[in-house]
């Protein structure tokens, strides 16, 4: 079959089909986005948190691992739920904390190229939360930041003691400044 | 991390103080001159005003501007081998003035007095039933700080709780031209001489005192239309919207969040309940599933039904081929005023020429309806510490 049996129609089909193939196949690849970023990475390492100064200096022992060994940081806001609400009820308060935190972390993890996998973990107490989160997350190692001395809302002798006696996989302790 | 110390304070007791907030976009934009200007209208008007902590930054103005109010006498702390001074919040609450006016709103106390931060010595002075006018320029407001980084390159690490600004019964925004902030800068009315070279080279570039002034703007309109939608009630709590959630609310915006089980969800939830925070509007957050979830998609689903239910927002899964035909259908049952979604990924040019991109399908659909792209994190920002 000749251009000439085709007829222009037919041409200018065949020019346009082919000119869209090319543009698949010569089209640039898109730099690594963000989202790509965040959910590559075999290696996940637990940072479960709540609000004290320990955590900063926590944070960036395990932002430097998960750097090292290309993996993903999964940081899990521990949030306490008074007895008197039903565990599912909703924690303004908390969140008012939880929320501007998660983005500090994420933030900074974006700044030193780290995927981040956000949670938030209820509890009873802390050590609940705690279990909770062991429990169902997936995770290669925990990096957990005791409390300093004098310090309140941190993870205590007693809280690291029984993270280091039943959640597998490694554990990295910081112990707080005094 | 700055975070407030106590998280399940015991509900107040006698009658609060009322919170006027001076906000700024930038150190210089003459914030505590204003305040000095209305103490001193306050106190002709007969009212006894002390000044309970001031930040002259060796400005000739507001040292004069200062004068003939009486300014408390400040605490001085010993740290590290210096003495520093704070403000005296136990002499303050003995004093028992109408009105206190305190500088600098997100000032980080020295350890040793009896708050961390200056906003709790204030909520604690406002809890003893006195009035208080502050200061605070916008890129220390905890919610922005990521817009902020952003736009400027600047992380600030003091910051205070958006909660401060949205239950304050008065902001005003203390506005003049990036121009203007840059001529009184070069004039020495911010900075001495010997700073001024550095500040002009970082943060007081006239890009970012644009982006702040926006970001102040935009902060303050938003603050009043939230406060415009709830006229009857005098200090609205982010708590009060997601307990109780009355029906004035439910007359009033709505947001629904699109997402994907996905990380980047995380943090498009978290930025539209800070919008739903600002407006005093009920969160939706729907994902539009094509088919059943698969292991990674239910593990994220899972941890996304854990942080609405923190948040009191609702998390609605619907099944669908055609997104934007169940998303308008999903905005119109639940009555959505603002939808707020993340970037779309880039198509293909065959897939572009098929359809258009979702956020113009939804726009095209729901013509009443506000709609919000969030922005992915695109780079890296260093962390130069403290701005003022």
């Amino acid at each position: 079959m000749t251009a000439l049996e085709l007829g222009v129609g037919g041409v200018l089909v065949i020019l346009a089909v082919a000119g869209l193939l090319a543009m698949t196949i010569l089209r640039p690849r898109r730099h690594e986005t963000t989202s790509q970023i965040l959910t590559r990475g075999p290696e996940r390492i637990l940072f479960p948190y709540v609000p004290s100064s320990g955590s900063t200096a926590a944070l960036d022992v395990a932002l430097r691992l998960a750097r090292a060994e290309t993996g993903t940081l999964v940081p899990v806001f521990l949030a306490r739920v008074p007895l008197r609400l039903s565990m599912d009820a909703p924690l303004p308060r908390q969140a008012q904390v939880a929320v501007p935190m998660q983005d500090q972390i994420e933030a900074r993890a974006a700044a030193v190229g780290v995927p981040v996998d956000s949670r938030i973990q209820r509890g009873r107490s802390l050590r609940h939360a705690l279990r909770e989160t062991i429990a169902h997350e997936r995770f290669d190692r925990i990096v957990v930041a005791a409390g300093g001395h004098g310090e309140t809302g941190g993870f205590d002798a007693d809280d690291i003691a029984w993270l280091l006696r039943h959640a597998p996989g490694e554990i990295v302790v910081l112990r707080g400044a005094d | 991390m700055a975070v407030p110390r106590d998280l399940n304070p015991e509900p107040e007791a006698g009658p609060r103080g009322r919170h006027k907030i001076f906000l700024g976009m930038a150190a210089g934009v003459g914030k505590t001159y204003r305040m000095l200007q209305e103490g001193h209208a306050q106190a002709e008007a007969g009212r006894d005003v002390v000044i309970g902590y001031l930040e002259p930054h060796d400005r000739a103005e507001t040292a004069a501007q200062a004068a003939g109010l009486e300014t408390l006498s400040r605490r001085g702390v010993s740290y590290r081998g210096n003495r520093i001074e704070e403000m005296d919040l136990v002499g303050l609450l003995e004093r028992q003035p109408d009105l206190c006016l305190i500088d600098e709103l997100a000032h980080t106390n020295v350890p040793g007095v009896e708050h961390a931060k200056r906003y709790e010595d204030v909520e604690e002075v406002l809890a003893a039933g006195i009035d208080v006018f502050s200061t605070v320029n916008i890129q220390h407001v905890e919610g922005l700080n990521d817009r902020v980084t952003e736009l400027t390159g600047v992380r600030v690490r003091e910051t205070i709780p958006d909660t401060l600004l949205s239950q304050a019964d008065e902001v005003v925004l203390v506005d003049i031209t990036p121009e203007a902030l840059l001529e009184r800068l070069r004039a020495g009315k911010i900075y001495r001489a010997d700073a001024i070279g550095a500040a002009l080279d970082g943060f007081f570039r006239i890009e970012n005192l644009a982006a702040l002034r926006e970001t102040a703007l935009r902060q303050v309109a938003e603050e009043v239309e939230a406060k415009r939608v709830r006229p009857d009630r005098r200090r609205p709590t982010s708590v009060d919207v997601i307990v109780a959630g009355d029906p004035a609310d439910r007359l009033s915006d709505r947001l629904l969040a699109l997402i994907e089980p996905q990380p980047t969800a995380q943090r498009i939830v978290r930025r539209a309940w800070r919008s739903a925070q600002r407006m005093g509007a009920e969160l939706d957050v729907l994902w539009v599933a094509g088919r059943e979830p698969t292991l990674a998609q239910e593990e994220q689903l899972s941890a996304l039904r854990r942080l609405t239910s923190v948040l009191g927002a609702h998390l609605l899964i619907e099944y669908g081929d055609a997104v934007a035909d169940v998303v308008a259908r999903v905005a119109r049952e639940r009555g959505t005023t603002f939808l707020i979604m993340g970037k779309p990924q880039p198509r293909g040019p065959i897939a572009r020429l098929l359809s258009p991109e979702l956020p113009v399908q939804l726009l095209s659909r729901l013509p009443e309806v506000d709609v919000q792209l969030v922005a992915e994190r695109t780079r890296p920002a260093p962390d130069t510490g403290r701005e003022r």
